[in-house]
């Protein structure tokens, strides 16, 4: 059963071949007793399965931060310590109750989505199933480690700045942003509201089109989701005939490991081998998008973790005597340290005096990278570069160092503040340690980058069984 | 000699809109509910929650706008208004910030700067002795308020005194009542007011330092709490201090003004684009759909029935403030050839009886056949005393008051015999009175005309009386 794609294994059920509740147990048991620290919590039973929906008993393991009514939804935080909402998020929604897909466990995640390595978590970390003593990268660590430990078939995640594309890569499976907006944000727990983005985890390419085609859809409980304009395929290329790759030097040289680049650099051999031309080119402004992230998203989420206060729901710290003091100790004993230097960055990033410096200054650097990308479309299909500078680091070795913690977002931000789609796919090893090839285009084109990363994949045949077999 | 100032008034009232839900959730509106039965995941601000802006109160916002004269933003946005309150359920508020949703307008003497919308706070209930959050022994919150859609309409400080203030508000909260978009009722908050105030000497034109009155809610409130304010400003500057800009709390009660902030304490609300929510986009439907819902105003009406209908001011602002009987009015004063001055005197009794709430249109009286009793005055068939008992008459029967009149024998006496014969029946009852008359007091005779009037049962014209006495009395 553990090789069966997530894909194969629905077919399988449906036409009576593999039984649902067998299958569903399976991970059931396989995820109850995960070694990585991947979960927060695992279903006990499978639920009634509707064998006629197209995801019926495939199990899905979904990260914390999103909504499941009446099941713990922590985002990793001690400030929401067992807090149970009382409705279920939009896209997770569309995958149970109108897809079919079997609720199997909530994954470990950096405490609100901030962090590259799942070790911001109120839930300890998470480990790499390549290799235990390093990071799975994050900030959705737990639902990457579940797909690359077989401990899931696959998973849904979030992505800010990078917390698909990175943790995907670096644990050796498919990770998908798709453009802001594709899938409703309406139950995520939110980190910074007009960057976050819902998108699967999964074995591979044609598994993650599956899963995203059941997510996307506007909702009219977030104005600021449009869905798709067309259905998602199911993609069938194989090969990149005519297709016009541009690769940044800005994103694919000073500063990518040397391992890294050379996966890289082999890829794109490949991709000419398969029909595409491959160009060197420019966005320039591209180098700044950390900066602007690393301004927008605390601002943001400075006021969206506002309402943490203890008075309502989640954690409250116990014994003030003054509404400040409540205030001041839950958040003091509930939020980690990452948060809280987030919270202080953004807030001062708004407050009066240094918002047009900071805030309005990083915007406008966002709005140029976004241009920066519409100048690219003229000349190309899809922007190319490595998922992550590096492979999967070591448990604890930048968790002091915040700066060279946030340089693992570097080729995956620019596409968050263009709010963009963008793919990671398996591309080899490294060190004996999985790299990332990611495929960026237009907002919208995610059956095209679909259809890339298949031929892609097809070509490049990594054997993701490794991490788990 | 001491200088003369001249208070110079700006005022920013909250308006509760009148929506069925509220501003970002589906939530009905509450009135007086159980604490926190009006409540759900949005408008509690629970985690991975969005709000969605209410269509409705979009639209009342721009009728409001239009109807204030205001240019509605082709493109307006809310932003956060960041602060730590337990009345605030997320941290912060959604409201409009630098571009708001309705710009510039006037309404009467007043310019109108903006109108924006917002969603209002919970409410917070102190337990304790003093009801206030100090000394307090707990607080409570109740959500059902929270998320309550609110428009802000700011003016310009164009007001000089209390009394224009008040009488502004009152015209402004007529307006937005006609409107239809709120209950603005102050005791129960759906209308608040907060007033910025300074003072300058009297012909100058530099303004002086303001500070910010806030909730006052009554009208008696805002004319004292302006008028302490404008005291407490004069009295600074005589005695050679200075203003300092703060916000202050009146207290009704005692009449005293205290300070709740100063400028130094001021929030930092960390005002950022709500990235949550689409901007505001009015499209062509929209506007016509707002447009077509604007009923005629009380500063228009007022106007036009004093132009076109040529009554009092005093008459034609109490039917502007009262729609129902200006409409009423208006069919009696073309049912009646367009005698509007008389179509508002009885216009005017017939409310005296049926009182200033009730409806006209669903009284006994039809307007046809309240012109027809005002025609029968103006045509001296009735006397203006009879066309009283008359009116009773048609309040109760809804007859015709040509019939009335007819059955109750209240028409004037046509037949100057019968008159005749009763005024020289009086003259033979007084010998003293016409005694005092012929010996060269004539307003003695005064006192014949009351006898005569109720002889005749009010029937008899006054003028016919008095020149039948003058006659029979040869004076
Ligand atoms: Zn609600």
């Amino acid at each position: 059963m553990i090789e069966l794609t997530a894909k194969q294994a629905a077919d399988a059920i449906r036409s009576g071949d593999l039984d649902a509740n067998e299958y569903f147990e399976f991970y059931r048991q396989r995820a109850a007793s995960d070694p990585y620290n991947s979960y927060t919590w695992v279903a006990e039973k499978a639920p009634e399965i509707d064998t006629r929906k197209p995801f019926a008993g495939v199990p899905i393991a979904i990260k914390d931060l999103f909504c499941t009514e009446g099941i713990p939804s922590q985002a990793g935080s001690k400030i929401l310590e067992d807090y149970r909402p009382p409705y279920t998020a939009t896209s997770v929604d569309r995958l149970t109750t109108h897809a079919g897909g079997t609720l199997l466990g909530k994954t470990n995640q950096d405490e609100f989505a901030m962090g590259s390595s799942t070790e911001n978590s109120a839930y300890g970390p998470t480990l790499n199933p390549w290799d235990t003593s390093r990071v799975p990268g994050g900030s959705s660590g737990g639902s990457a480690a579940v797909v690359a430990g077989a401990t899931a078939p696959w998973s849904i995640g979030t992505d800010t700045g990078g917390s698909i594309r990175q943790p995907a890569a670096l644990t050796g499976i498919v990770g998908l942003k798709p453009t802001y907006g594709a899938i409703s944000r309406y139950g995520m727990i939110a980190f910074a509201s007009s960057l976050d983005q819902a998108g699967p985890f999964t074995r591979d390419v044609t598994d993650s089109a599956m899963l995203l085609s059941a997510m996307v859809g506007a909702d009219p409980c977030d104005q600021t989701s449009l869905g798709l304009p067309e259905p998602v395929r199911i993609p069938t290329a194989n090969d990149l005939k005519g297709i016009r790759l541009g690769v940044p030097e800005e994103l694919a040289g000073e500063g990518i490991e040397d391992g890294v680049l050379k996966a890289f650099n082999d890829t794109l051999e490949l991709a000419k081998s398969l029909g595409a031309t491959v160009e060197t080119t420019h966005l320039p402004h591209a180098p700044h998008g950390l900066a602007a992230y690393y301004l927008i998203a605390p601002a943001e989420c400075s006021s969206n973790l506002a309402r943490y206060d203890g008075v309502r729901y989640g954690f409250r710290k116990s014994g003030a005597s003054t509404l400040i003091d409540m205030y001041t100790q839950t958040r003091e004993a509930g939020f980690g340290a990452e948060v809280k230097r987030r919270i202080m960055l953004g807030t001062y990033a708004l407050s009066s005096g240094y918002y047009d410096a900071y805030y309005g200054r990083a915007q406008k650097v966002r709005t140029l990278i976004s241009q920066d990308f519409k100048n690219a479309w003229d000349k190309f299909d899809f922007i190319v570069t490595p998922t992550a500078p590096g492979v999967a680091f070591e448990l604890g070795s930048k968790t002091a160092d915040p700066l060279a913690m946030y340089l693992n977002d570097f080729c995956t931000v620019p596409m968050s503040l263009a709010g963009i789609p963008a793919i990671s796919i398996p591309n080899g090893l490294s060190e004996g340690l999985p790299v990332g090839f990611q495929i960026a285009g237009p907002a919208f084109s995610e059956n095209r980058i679909l259809d890339a990363a298949l031929a892609l994949e097809k070509a490049i045949g990594f054997d993701a069984s490794k991490a788990y077999a | 000699m001491s200088t003369e100032y001249e208070p110079v008034i700006g005022l920013e009232i909250h308006v509760q809109l009148k929506t069925r839900t509220k501003m970002f959730c589906g939530c009905e509106l509450s009135f007086g509910e159980e604490p926190n039965t009006r409540t759900c995941p949005i408008c509690l601000g629970l985690p991975g929650t969005l709000p969605v802006t209410n269509a409705q109160a979009v639209q009342y916002g721009i009728m409001m706008g239009l109807a204030l004269g205001c240019e509605i933003a082709p493109r307006s946005i809310f932003h956060r208004k960041n602060y730590f309150y337990p009345d605030l359920a997320k941290g912060y508020q959604i409201s409009q910030y630098d571009i708001p949703l309705c710009l510039g307008g006037r309404l009467g003497d007043v310019r109108i700067h903006r109108i924006h919308l917002e969603e209002d706070a919970a409410k917070l209930v102190h337990v304790g002795a003093s009801g206030r959050i100090h000394g307090s022994e707990a607080s409570v919150v109740d959500y059902n308020r929270g998320g309550t859609p609110l428009a802000e309409i700011v003016t310009e400080p164009d007001l000089r005194s209390a009394e224009q203030a008040r009488d502004w508000l009152q015209l402004l909260r007529e307006t937005l009542r006609q409107l239809g978009v709120s209950d603005v009722n102050m005791e129960e908050g759906s209308l608040r007011c907060d007033a910025n105030v300074s003072i300058r000497p009297k012909g100058t034109h530099a303004l002086g330092t303001k500070t910010e009155l806030k909730n006052m809610n009554s009208f008696r409130y805002v004319m004292q709490g302006i008028n302490a304010e404008i005291a407490r400003q004069t009295a600074l500057l005589e005695s050679g201090e200075s203003v300092t800009q703060e916000t202050l709390h009146f207290d009704p009660v005692s009449g005293r003004i205290s300070s709740l902030r100063s400028k130094e304490e001021a929030h930092d609300y960390r005002y950022f684009p709500e990235p949550d929510l689409v901007p505001i986009v009015p499209t062509p439907e929209m506007m016509a759909a707002a447009e077509a819902a604007i009923p005629e105003l009380p500063a228009d009406r007022e106007a036009r029935y004093e132009s076109d209908f040529g009554i009092p001011t005093d008459t034609a602002h109490l039917f502007a403030y009262e729609p129902t009987w200006g409409t009423y009015f208006e069919r009696v004063a073309v049912e009646g050839n367009r005698d509007a001055k008389a179509a508002a005197i009885w216009v005017t009794e017939l409310r005296t009886r049926l009182g200033a709430d009730a409806d006209p249109h669903k009284s006994a009286v039809v307007p046809a056949q309240l012109a027809a009793l005002a025609a029968l005055v103006a045509a001296k068939k009735v006397t203006a005393g009879s066309a009283r008992t008359v009116l009773d008459k048609m309040v109760e029967t809804g007859d015709h008051p040509d019939r009335i009149a007819e059955a109750e024998g209240l028409t004037v006496m046509e037949d100057s015999g019968e008159l005749s014969q009763i005024v020289a029946k009086v003259i033979s009852e007084n010998p003293d009175v016409v005694e005092k008359v012929r010996g060269g007091n004539a307003k003695a005779m005064g006192a014949l005309v009351g006898p005569i009037m109720r002889e005749t049962k009010g029937r008899a014209d006054g003028g016919e009386v008095n020149r039948l006495l003058r006659e029979q009395l040869g004076v």
